[in-house]
């Protein structure tokens, strides 16, 4: 039998605060790339080790340390990352350094810094953390997969007690903005809140470090328990239907028993009609919320909708500026994440409360 | 003479991402490692890749560093006295 796996402990880093989302005051971007609002991150880091940096790695290493004090863990036995696209910033430092120098005299600092582990490498190094570290790159399920690894992890090794999981994207200057050239971002700079408005291909992306930190032991201050994860693939809007349906009857529910739907909504004209068509079957009896309006697109970007849920069972509230339909979710107890990238990639997280 | 090492000073703050330091906060004479300004192995690498780019001084001994690298004095010094460009 499956250990049951808790949220304990949540840090997240977005382009919104806590504040400004559940008191109803969202952060306005006026651009189709927009940053995250950056703690104090001298708080969190020592200087030394914070001035070789790039924003993946101090968003990540504050994210998984504010998880960390959250739960009041110091020491978490595993460290599992998922990030979609790693260290852009030092990727780019690299090879812009690459040209310049003709390729002789390269620094070492962002060659180092440039691959996708860097995150959870220095995590591990800030908390001496010696344990199992794994990072997943898998584009929109890598985070999806850090959570599967670490469910399945705190069940192969019943010893292990905590876990430290998250996801973590970063914006860089050249990368991101490719966005514009494939079609990923809309050709026309929106105001963010205005997302689900405008019909036009595309969408709008930020960054972002959404760390959690996981045990076996249900406590008091307990968040939600992760039921279950998953990614898989469907060809057409009825096989997205029987995943959904198969999904919630392994985890024995239906889709009636979910009080909210987080959608992946990204106001992009055509995949939204597959979110379309399950707003009005499946789940048209349920409250819809979504979040992409606040905190960009990104792939690693469900971890802020966890962040989110955790925050509404713990609050009892949902805030107006995530609705979709007038369906209210009161008090809610099962929350089903349901998130679609590229037209293919499609996710499933199912929380609940504990 | 003082304008290479406060050059010295302005490149390894900006090389090394010190930006809590300025060029008055380092003394001439304060060990770059350890107690000084704390810095790392990685950075000397940063400062051997300094060496051969602004000065035209080519380290084929990694171990050269440690003697060199003392202070800013000791830098200068070196410079002054290798440099090809």
């Amino acid at each position: 039998m499956s250990r049951t796996v808790y949220i304990i402990g949540i840090g997240a880093i977005s382009a919104q605060t806590e504040e400004s989302i559940f008191l109803e005051k969202p952060i306005i971007y006026n651009s189709n790339i927009f940053q995250a609002i950056s703690p104090n991150f001298k708080e969190y880091i020592p200087a030394m080790a914070l001035r070789r940096m790039s924003q993946v790695i101090k968003m990540g290493l504050t994210a998984g340390k504010m998880a960390l004090q959250d739960a009041n863990v110091e020491l978490p036995d595993a460290i599992i990352t998922g990030t979609g696209e790693g260290c852009k910033q030092d990727t780019e430092k690299f090879l812009e350094s690459m040209l310049s120098q003709q390729e002789e005299l390269l620094t070492p600092t962002s060659f180092i810094q440039s691959t996708h582990n860097t995150v959870g490498g220095q995590i591990a190094l800030n908390l001496k953390c010696s344990g199992y570290n794994v990072t997943y790159s898998q584009e929109s399920a890598s985070l999806e997969s850090a959570l599967i690894d670490s469910v399945l992890l705190l069940n192969e090794k019943p010893s292990l007690n905590s876990v430290l999981v998250g996801g973590v994207d970063e914006v860089s200057n050249r990368i991101t903005s490719f966005g514009y050239l494939n079609g990923f971002l809309k050709e026309e700079e929106i105001e963010n809140l205005s997302l689900f408005s405008k019909k036009s291909e595309g969408t709008i992306t930020s960054e972002g470090a959404f760390f959690f930190n996981l045990t076996t032991e249900n406590i008091k201050d307990s968040y939600a328990q992760l039921k279950g994860v998953t990614n898989f693939k469907a060809e057409s809007s009825i096989e997205i239907s029987e995943k959904i349906t198969e999904f919630l009857l392994k985890n024995s529910l239906r889709s009636q028993d979910l009080d909210i739907v987080f959608l992946g909504k990204n106001g992009d004209l055509e995949q939204d009609k597959v979110y379309d068509e399950l707003q009005n079957t499946i789940f048209s009896e349920t409250c819809q919320l979504a979040y992409k309006h606040l905190s960009g697109d990104f792939k690693t970007v469900t971890g802020f909708a966890i962040w989110l849920s955790c925050l509404i069972f713990k609050k009892q509230q949902i805030p107006a500026i995530l609705k979709l339909n007038a369906i209210y979710g009161a008090n809610p107890k099962n929350i089903l994440l349901y998130n679609l990238s590229s037209n293919t990639n499609h996710s499933l997280i199912l929380l609940q409360k504990p | 003479m003082s304008d290479l090492r406060t050059e010295l000073k302005q490149s390894i703050i900006e090389q090394l991402n010190l930006e809590e330091l300025s060029i008055e906060d380092i003394d001439n004479d304060d060990s770059l490692f350890g107690d000084g300004l704390g810095l790392d192995s990685i950075d000397a690498l940063e400062l051997i890749v300094l060496l051969e780019k602004d000065y035209g001084i080519k380290l084929t001994d990694p171990n050269q560093g440690k003697e060199i690298f003392i202070s800013i004095n000791k830098m200068a010094e070196y410079i002054e006295s290798h440099r090809t460009k």
